[in-house]
């Protein structure tokens, strides 16, 4: 039998403290609870009860880059991270374009255990952005695929992603678009705009990505079918959405934390720790971003989790792989932009991290639920009051690739609770 | 002195000056019959070169040589496209080997800023050209070379043209001459301009002719051959045609301005034949002014600890300082 937990005082969402009992997977009561024997009783006066995390952009390495990060060592880092879900990204080698390969990496997060994986299937054969992948074969999988993701590249064929919009309705699914139209890419080294061409690095524009979000949201609402919009990165994005959204078009978009967080100023010193796609922005971009995160234009905040070995990194710039880690540290970034900053509180914090993307992901029958009695016990006590310096060596990734090295980022998991199962506790792996 | 060359853009204006100075006074001792000076004894120099460039390689030799300073020629094969050797690893190497100063020339750029700053190497290093971003020495010459002619930089203009996006002769020469005193113009077509350049320290025009009688100097950037075929411009002969020099336009430059260019040459594109071996072209003397300039900012950077060119701070920077936008909550 597994362990029954009682949560003492949890403030659930923000709000009055409550308690929860925890009992064969579900939240079995909640309110005022007196003593229940057998039970391992957590105090968690002054933590914050949320459900437990959704991450729709997640990069495992598994297959392929094992020296990178493995689908193992990326759930410990999820579950640190209060994370009871992650939507495994499909550019691995091979690229997880078949039954077989969304098999492979759903059956090893069932084997690690720390959280739920629910792979992506690619979009496109090998992400090569030419035919289709066997959509329909990976959403019947016991994976049961449905967001589906050239993640790394961009479907840029307007025939091909409308194809893709179409095809997926069959099974309910959604396209998530990488959105960087590559002929304003070539070469990319960071965003441009003035810093850019004082550093003489190739320019990452943000109309590249605004282009390929205004097609495609127009797509969508020709197609009638759901587009989700990866990582955005700029204010004019933003806007677009918006407009989407007003005009009642299928259209959800996430952020990442790095992109609430850094701006591109980081570019100076030329360490690619801070190299990353789409890359850092502007403040104002920054800030139109954390607005509309805390509108809600923009659904969900996404990791974008993207572990690389140290020798991508430790290199020139040109040279250098993109992306940065993210798992461990996006609540922590997520409250210091938006909760300590007073654009949201915590209900809103579960929506962006829970409730939405579960609902994006299609798994909102198991993820993302109400914090009550009777719904499954996937839950994360946060602590808000603690401090902690960002330590790259002590990170449960694989991989070190942190821009938040030495930096101090408020909030602290505490613990994380996978269908009633402690994946973490006293903020340590359980 | 700061212990690094990496740029223009964080050089003071009394570094600046401290280097043409110096290079002056070494100019002057090079004309002696015995040119070698001991100053850099039992010191060594490593040029490490990841991209071919034999004419800044064999300058800066010469200019090791002339100080007394022994020299090693490192030619790193394997850009930042072919995962050659690393530019870590080579640090490593050469810091193993006891190198007091790499000269280091690179494809990408930020190469000589993160050789510098990145902990594999404690020598000091001199950036020979990194990539589109910076070749200050190159600069320093071509200062040095203006100052002969127009004896100053207070209202002297200098009109840059050509393909300033991927120039790192560009970017160097408008920090430079705008810390100096000079007006800047930089005349191109605009898919040859970086987004951004209105925020630079010069004048912008897209219509050379318009910038030529007011030039007391004229450099001309080399066009890449690859850039012809990049769309930047439509033709070979259109891009002559607008933004060439040649004996034409050249009439039309006041009386003592003078012709500069970089190298290579591309003869016929950017520049004819004609110009280029004219009097007013001072393009050999920009070749010879580089030894003096490569010797005072060696000796400057090697010679003496604390002394000259400005002090160490500044260079490190605090990478979390700018992590929050202005503006916006914490
Ligand atoms: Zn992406």
């Amino acid at each position: 039998m597994s362990t029954t937990y009682l949560i003492k005082n949890a403030s659930v969402l923000g709000g009055d403290p409550q308690d929860l009992l925890l009992r064969d997977g579900i939240i079995a009561d909640a309110g005022s609870l007196g003593p229940v024997p057998g039970t391992v009783v957590i105090d968690a006066g002054g933590l914050i009860a949320l459900p437990g995390l959704v991450d729709l952009h997640t990069h495992l390495r598994e297959p392929g880059r094992e020296d990178a990060e493995t689908v193992d060592t990326g759930t410990r880092a999820a579950a640190l991270g209060g994370f009871t879900a992650v939507h495994a990204m499909a550019n691995t080698d091979p690229v997880a374009d078949t039954a077989g390969v969304v098999e492979q990496v759903w059956r090893l997060g069932r084997e690690a255990g720390h959280c739920d994986v629910f792979p992506v299937g690619a979009v496109t054969v090998g992400l090569k952005g030419e035919r289709l992948a066997e959509l329909g074969a990976m959403a019947d999988s016991a994976a049961r695929v449905r967001v589906f993701s050239d993640d790394g590249k961009c479907v840029s064929d307007a025939n091909l992603m409308r194809r893709a919009l179409e095809y997926v309705k069959a099974f309910d699914g959604v396209v998530a678009q990488h959105a960087q139209e590559p002929r304003l890419t070539e070469g990319a080294q960071m965003n441009e705009g003035e810093l850019s061409g004082l550093l003489g690095l190739a320019g990452w524009p943000a109309v590249a990505e605004e282009a390929i979000i205004a097609r495609d949201i127009l797509l969508a609402a020709h197609t009638k079918s759901r587009l989700h919009v990866c990582h955005v990165s700029t204010a004019g994005s933003v806007e677009l959405i918006r407009w989407a959204k007003s005009k009642g078009h299928p259209v959800t978009a996430e952020v990442t934390p790095h992109h609430l967080i850094l701006t591109e100023d980081l570019a100076k010193s030329y360490d690619p720790i801070y190299k990353v796609n789409p890359p850092l922005r502007s403040a104002a971009d920054v800030q139109a971003l954390r607005e509309g995160l805390a509108d809600g234009t923009i659904d969900a905040v996404a990791t974008d989790h993207a572990p690389h070995p140290q020798e991508d990194k430790d290199c020139e710039w040109a040279a250098a792989a993109m992306g940065m880690l993210g798992l461990e540290t996006a609540l922590s970034v997520v409250q210091q932009t938006m909760v300590d900053s007073g654009l949201m509180g915590w209900a809103d914090v579960a929506d962006r991290m829970s409730v939405r993307p579960a609902a994006i992901g299609q798994v909102d029958d198991r993820h993302g639920r109400p914090l009550a009695i009777g719904e499954p016990a996937n839950v994360v006590l946060v602590d808000p009051k603690a401090k902690r310096t960002v330590d790259r060596t002590a990170l449960a990734s694989l991989s070190q690739n942190t821009p938040y090295q030495g930096m101090e980022l408020p909030g602290a998991v505490v613990a994380t609770f996978l269908r009633g199962t402690a994946t973490v506790l006293d903020g340590k792996l359980a | 002195m700061k212990r690094h060359l990496l740029s223009t853009a964080d050089l003071s204006r009394d570094d600046a000056v401290l280097i043409l100075d110096t290079a002056e006074e070494i100019a002057r001792l090079a004309a002696r019959p015995i040119k070698k000076l001991p100053t850099l004894r039992g010191r060594t120099v490593v040029n490490l070169f990841f991209e071919d460039s034999t004419r800044t390689r064999t300058s800066f030799e010469v200019a090791a040589k002339r100080l007394s300073a022994d020299v090693i020629n490192f030619s790193a094969k394997g850009s930042s496209v072919s995962k050659g050797e690393s530019l870590k690893d080579t640090a490593l190497t050469l810091e193993a080997m006891g190198a007091d100063a790499v000269v280091v020339r690179h494809s990408a750029s930020g190469a000589a800023y993160r050789l510098a700053t990145a902990g594999w190497s404690s020598s000091h290093v001199v950036n020979a050209g990194d990539g589109t971003h910076e070749h200050p020495t190159q600069a320093l010459l071509d200062a040095f070379t203006m100052r002969r002619h127009l004896g100053g930089f207070e209202e002297r203009r200098v009109t840059v043209v050509g393909d300033v996006l991927h120039s790192r002769v560009a970017r160097s020469n408008v920090h430079l001459l705008a810390t100096l005193g000079a007006r800047v113009t930089l005349a191109a077509p605009p898919t040859l301009l970086p987004v951004g350049v209105e925020s630079w320290p010069c004048d912008v025009s897209y219509d050379l002719d318009a910038a030529i009688p007011g030039s007391d100097a004229i450099m001309m950037l080399r066009v890449q051959r690859e850039r012809m075929n990049g769309g930047f411009f439509p033709t070979q002969r259109e891009y002559s045609r607008r933004y060439g020099l040649d004996a034409q336009r050249m009439a039309k430059l006041p009386d003592k301005a003078i012709v500069m260019h970089p190298g290579p040459m591309v003869r016929g594109m950017e520049i004819s034949a004609a110009v280029a071996d004219s009097d007013r072209s001072v393009i050999v003397e920009q070749v010879a002014n580089g030894v003096s300039v490569r010797m005072a900012v060696l000796y400057l950077l090697l010679s003496g600890s604390e002394s000259a060119i400005g002090s160490d701070e500044g260079q490190a920077q605090n990478q979390h300082q700018n992590t929050e936008p202005k503006g916006a909550a914490a």
